[in-house]
């Protein structure tokens, strides 16, 4: 067969071509594109990676049960690496370029307040899936019409965290208490916020130090070593992924361990296991686990996800499931695709998920998601790694939540 | 700003211990980084923006080795040797194209490395991070010493930087390729003129420093994450060295290292808001007194 390109050759497929444009264009018109951004690059990709994985099972499950209003549905994924001008413009880019009805936004908090911005001004529906942030959707004028979160909240965790703890605390004698966090708006305002309920439930809680490590530091021997000379009975730290294997590895050679009890409210599946002689016996809080809440369909979820991508999932994994299960609900509700109808069919809409501590999560008019598992426990270096979880109380967190919204003047 | 625990700390020997160790552990790593970079640009002018990339890889492949051959000693030579081979192939391929060109030229082409093998380690390692987790002989309980804390493994890693310094600066001052190497450094057309094989030598050079950079990355990696693009966070600091101690000079990167390290084991108890800004203060105060570094020659 000859390869010799001809002018006819050439003429045909042009032809052809035009014929075509029409079929695929309409075949690409039927399909829903769901715009997803995120960070998938550098030392906290896990976050964007272990987003994206769950939203690939839920787009091939949803499509297997017939997609969304009868269309296929179609994720589409960008890498802001974090950035908060590069989150916007993505935001912007997927909906006016890219043919996106819906968003996904899977930012770190930074990015995720520049996305909500970018969402106030177009007509889509868009979930924070990543955010913790409390004023994301607890500040009135940051609050977006179209935007909602479905992730922990910040103010949620630092109650849940502070009652358990103040409990731990006072149990075990502990009133010196050091903190180790990363040094941006992240740890220092978390930090601020743990330690105000932590106070609140245990008055006589004193920090003798503060260490304050830069995200990505490459070696902490030097807060680790100040840590052992200040002499605390307790070390709550909000150091994550990369940060807190290497400082959990090299605070095993000082014996830090043993010479202090530690509290987190960080660890994930891949963290934990990645971590090389786990100490037993620091204070953890659940971000995602399968045997918390002890039911069949979260166990089922939990090991489909580790089926498929051969890792653990992580907190960020479920957020995303869920905000794809909010979706579905909401738009056989609304029977459209439109901002402002979702919107409305979202807020105060309650589903059943395996992620719930009672099988639910409710979107609250605020829109946030109240009534996920929170949990608290200790380590153990094997798998599950955290047990004798405790379930925090709703009721207690909502009561603290609403307080602090009050003082700061957000109702 | 805290004096009085850094006076309580300066006054009681347990402190003092413990954060010197930190301080020698920080900068003794630093320095096997930071003496490739100097030695580098000592010889052939080069400032090396890609030094990091053999710190990372270093890293990853001593992560890989140890997991084959399940043996921490053939996991670190197998993570120095292959940058110090890693250190030929880039001096060869690259580096030997732009020597005497524009500095941005060299600039650019080291930059693209660092994107190149940052993506290269995505693809391989994955784009999380990774833990080596410690060797089985070093998972023992600290020393006290004086009162201080010292983990037998640091005590390790400081004695075998400290045997490389000796090594480096007793090689380059006594040996025949030492001397030709330090011939090199201030005239390097002279050297060749009088018959030296300086192709050979370049990437000799190379050769150790990607090699010291490789074995810092190896020899850290159970105590310190792995992920890509981890190389950026050692070189700012390996480069503040250079300028400290004097661009070109082992010595000085030793000293200037070892300042670093010890600023950062105490300024954390004295200045801890402040210690990454107190390390630049260091580095205005030193210049502005000796502008050619510590140990120096007057530019």
């Amino acid at each position: 067969m000859s390869a010799v390109i001809t002018r006819r050759t050439v003429l045909a497929a042009g032809t052809a071509s035009l014929l075509a444009a029409p079929w695929v264009a309409r075949a690409q018109a039927n399909t829903l594109r769901i715009g997803m951004q995120s960070i998938l690059s550098g030392p906290i990709a896990l976050l964007g990676t272990s987003s994206r994985n769950a939203l690939m099972m839920e787009q091939d499950r949803i499509n297997a049960a017939g997609g969304f209003l009868g269309r296929q549905i179609e994720i589409v994924y960008r890498d802001s690496k974090g950035q908060p001008q590069e989150a916007a413009r993505i935001a912007r880019e997927l909906v006016n370029s890219s043919g996106c009805e819906l968003l996904i936004d899977a930012e770190a908090s930074s990015a995720s307040f520049a996305v909500q911005e970018v969402v106030r001004s177009l007509d889509v529906a868009c979930i924070h899936t990543n955010s913790e942030t409390s004023s994301l959707t607890a500040d009135p004028k940051i609050r977006a019409p179209t935007a909602f979160r479905v992730a922990r909240q910040g103010v949620h965790d630092a109650v849940a965290g502070s009652i358990y703890l103040a409990e731990y605390a006072s149990a075990k004698k502990l009133n010196k208490w050091a903190t180790c966090s990363p040094d941006y708006a992240y740890g220092r305002d978390t930090t601020a916020q743990y330690l105000q309920f932590f106070k609140q439930f245990k008055p006589d809680l004193e920090v003798i130090t503060e260490a304050w490590p830069k995200l990505g530091q490459p070696d902490f021997t030097e807060v680790i070593t100040k840590l052992i000379q200040a002499k605390p009975q307790a070390l709550f730290t909000l150091l994550y992924a990369g940060d807190l294997s290497a400082f959990v590895n090299q605070g095993n050679i000082y014996a830090l361990f043993a010479q202090m009890a530690v509290a987190t409210p960080n660890v994930d599946y891949p963290v934990l296991a990645a971590i090389k002689n786990l100490p037993a016996g620091i204070q953890s809080a659940t971000r995602y686990l399968e045997t918390f809440p002890d039911t069949p369909a979260n166990k089922e979820w939990g090991q489909a996800y580790f089926k498929k991508w051969n890792e653990r999932p992580t907190n960020w994994s479920w957020q995303n499931t869920v905000a794809m299960q909010f979706y579905e609900q909401a738009i056989k509700k609304a029977n459209a695709l439109g901002g402002k109808a979702l919107a409305a069919a979202l807020t105060g809409m309650k589903i059943n998920t395996p992620f719930g501590v009672d099988g639910t999560i409710t979107m609250r008019d605020d829109h946030t998601t109240i009534g996920y598992a929170i949990g608290w426990g200790q380590t153990i270096p094997k798998e599950p790694f955290i047990v004798d979880v405790k379930a925090a109380d709703w009721g207690k967190i909502i009561e603290l939540e609403t307080e602090w919204k009050k003082q700061q003047k957000y109702i | 700003m805290d004096l009085h625990a850094l006076g309580a700390c300066l006054t009681t020997s347990a402190c003092v211990v413990t954060q010197t160790t930190s301080g020698l552990i920080v900068g003794m790593l630093l320095f096997l980084v930071a003496a490739g970079v100097t030695l580098i640009f000592g010889v052939l002018k080069i400032v090396n923006f890609a030094h990091g990339t053999f710190y990372m890889l270093g890293g990853y492949v001593a992560y890989t080795a140890l997991g084959v051959t399940d043996s921490y000693m053939l996991a670190v030579l197998a993570g120095a040797l292959s940058m110090a081979l890693f250190g030929v192939v880039f001096e060869r391929a690259l580096i030997s194209r732009v020597y005497g060109s524009n500095v941005l030229m060299q600039l650019l082409i080291c930059y693209a490395v660092v994107l190149i093998f940052d993506d290269l380690v995505k693809i391989v390692w994955g784009p999380e991070f990774h833990a080596m987790g410690m060797p089985q002989a070093f998972q023992v309980p600290p020393l006290f010493i004086a009162g201080g804390v010292v983990p037998p493994f640091y005590a390790v890693l400081i004695g075998i930087a400290a045997l490389i310094a000796i090594v480096l600066g007793v090689g380059l001052s006594t040996t025949r390729l030492g001397k030709t190497v330090r011939a090199a450094a201030i005239n390097a057309q002279m050297v060749s003129a009088l018959g030296v094989n300086t192709t050979l030598l370049f990437a000799i050079v190379f050769a150790v420093g990607g090699g010291l950079a490789g074995l810092a990355g190896a020899l850290a990696a159970p105590v310190r994450s792995l992920s890509p693009g981890m190389g950026f966070s050692v070189l700012i600091e390996s480069f503040i060295v250079t300028v400290i101690g004097g661009m070109g000079s082992i010595a000085g990167a030793l000293a200037s290292a070892l300042l670093i390290g010890l600023v950062r084991g105490f300024g954390t108890i004295g200045f801890p808001q402040f210690t990454d800004g107190l390390i630049y203060i260091v580095m205005i105060a030193i210049l502005l007194l000796r502008p050619q570094g510590l140990f120096g020659r007057r530019l």
